[in-house]
């Protein structure tokens, strides 16, 4: 059994993760309700809630709707605020969950993020710090921050100068060229990047004849966004020489595969935890025989191995 | 919470928008009336919660209405076909505290999971009055059930075809005194009867969901007693907490 799971071992921005399967920020709360399923244990890691410096309701209801393959929220960054989380969250997280977690930051102005950022940073619990520049439910704030180079290079140095844990720089897809974004957070000081968060997308009540969301916009997410996410972790991946987290429609261990083919050292797992709440762990178990499978001895020496041809 | 496998042993009409489902599998996970379950439909991407009609050892009954994609596809479903259902979804309704003569009021597709609560508070020795809300004549279901339970039963017809004419709060008057109300129905019919009951109560809410246990925050709403989500906290609030947004 040690072996086997040896197979499964990667290093995410110098921190040893026993597998690459994150559940994504949003999908998994601060993990104990999954906790009362299985032991979230077995997990390479997994992403909180978004935090912010205040106490979030988020957007009115309703916040999801239905899409081909997929589903669009418009949550909004609903979350105790980050004392609480500190206060409440992260105690209750350390009786179900003893290895280092990623605290996902999220904020509304430069020094939200920086305050945020240096708070969880000092949490003993906390091994990375995702920094989610490309929320696109939230106005004013979020993916305004990582739409554009200039920015996004702004804010992650201010944060770079106060997080001593690894930084990673969560990415929107909703931008002409993602790799430019990439390579400005790069050279701010990000010790990796993850991506993709949601594709803006929308859908209409044809009774009501009104959007169906209340926020009239929400992010899509689910199987139908794979492709774009692998397209984009192969892009980035060439771009920067930081590790790059992938996520986006992942709902397989042969996704899995795929997306650590592309260019990703980690892999976050974010709306299939929602259809399937036992998703992570039935990955996790897969991976062993989808590697023999493909004649993979272990995931750390594919990643990025869809690029080799590009050599030949 | 259990994530299982039924098998559907009946799938009938009971009116022309409203069928009732009957499965066998593990229901041991449903601990109180009121709760529902999360059903994953081929060709859907989330899954859709339905109410719990009726669940004894091994079989569980549904009532639902075919609105959408989801409840169109289910309606289409032949005995012996699977469903993958998550089981023992939402907080349910508190039956100790009803009193003696508790008075159940539903609306519509809110009706069926009284059925089970009726059928519990029957069993512990409630005087059970039961107001049904429906349109029309056409649309009237479940009554002969609750009057098997040997629950009072008043039904209530927008136009009048069948029953009191007008809501369900204008049967208030014939129901007589009560200790204690339940409810479940669309948010205006909570809202009325909300205004209307003289007593505490507790009452079943609905709304759109991406998980159906607690993860994604996809239906949260604000009470007095703090943010709850509907599929995890609720879907039933009691009276006391309750904020009036919509």
């Amino acid at each position: 059994m040690g072996e086997m799971n040896d197979r499964l071992k990667v290093n995410l921005c110098g921190i040893d993760m026993d597998n690459p399967i994150i559940p994504a920020s949003g999908t998994f709360g601060f993990g104990y309700e999954f906790a009362e399923l299985y032991d979230i244990n077995i997990l390479g890691t997994f992403s909180f809630k978004g935090t912010t410096l205040h106490p979030r309701f988020g957007n009115p209801t309703p916040r999801i709707a239905e899409c081909p393959s997929g589903m669009l929220n418009a949550v909004g960054l609903q979350n105790p605020g980050v004392d609480a989380v500190i206060a409440e969250e992260l105690p209750k997280l350390k009786t179900c969950f003893s290895k280092p977690v990623m605290a996902n930051v999220s904020g509304f102005s430069l020094d939200e993020y920086v305050e945020v950022s240096a708070k969880l940073d000092a949490e003993d619990q906390v091994g990375w710090i995702e920094l989610n520049i490309s929320c696109p439910n939230v106005h004013g704030g979020g993916m305004a921050f990582g739409t554009s180079a200039a920015s996004a290079e702004t804010v992650v140095r201010a944060v770079r100068d106060v997080v001593k844990k690894p930084l990673i720089v969560k990415l929107s897809p909703n931008v002409t060229d993602i790799t430019e974004i990439a390579r400005a957070v790069e050279a701010a000081g990000a010790d990796g990047v993850s991506l993709i968060n949601t594709l803006l997308g929308m859908r209409i009540d044809l009774r009501k004849k009104r959007p169906l969301l209340a926020n009239t916009t929400g992010g899509y997410s689910g199987a139908a966004v794979f492709p774009v996410a692998v397209r984009m972790v192969y892009q980035v991946f060439k771009a920067v020489s930081i590790p790059v987290v992938g996520m986006g429609g992942v709902s397989s261990a042969k996704d899995v595969i795929e997306m650590m083919l592309a260019g990703a050292t980690a892999v976050e797992i974010g709306a299939e935890n929602l259809r399937n709440p036992f998703a992570c762990r039935d990955i996790i178990n897969a991976l062993p025989l989808a590697m023999n499978e493909y004649r993979i001895n272990t995931l750390n020496e594919i990643i990025g191995g869809a690029h080799e041809w590009e050599k030949m | 919470m259990k994530q299982t496998i039924f098998v559907v042993t009946e799938n009938i009409a009971l009116t022309h928008d409203i069928m009732r489902m009957r499965l066998s599998g593990d229901t041991s996970e449903i601990t109180a009336p009121g709760q529902f379950v999360n059903i994953m439909i081929d060709g859907l991407y989330l899954r859709r919660p339905i109410s719990v009609c009726d669940s004894t050892e091994g079989s569980l009954c549904l009532i639902y209405k075919v609105v959408g994609d989801g409840t169109a596809k289910m309606a289409k479903m032949q005995n012996g076909e699977t469903l993958d259902l998550l089981v023992g979804l939402g907080n349910g309704y508190d039956i100790k505290k009803s009193g003696g003569r508790p008075l159940l009021i539903g609306g519509g597709v809110g009706v069926p999971p009284l059925y089970m609560l009726a059928k519990q508070l029957i069993a512990k020795g409630c005087d059970v009055t039961v107001v049904l809300g429906f349109r029309s004549d056409k649309d009237v279901f479940c009554k002969e059930d609750f009057e098997a339970l040997g629950a009072h039963v008043i039904i209530t017809t927008e136009d009048g075809t069948q029953g009191i004419r007008g809501f369900v709060t204008d049967a208030f008057e014939a129901a007589g005194n009560y200790t204690y109300t339940y409810s479940c129905g669309p948010e205006p019919m909570l809202a009325a009867v909300y205004r209307a009951s003289v007593t505490s109560g507790e009452y079943s809410f609905e709304e759109r969901m991406g998980c159906g246990f607690g993860a994604c925050m996809g239906c949260s709403c604000k009470t007095l007693y703090g943010n709850k989500r509907i599929c995890k906290d609720g879907p039933v609030l009691v009276k006391e907490e309750i904020i009036w947004e919509k």
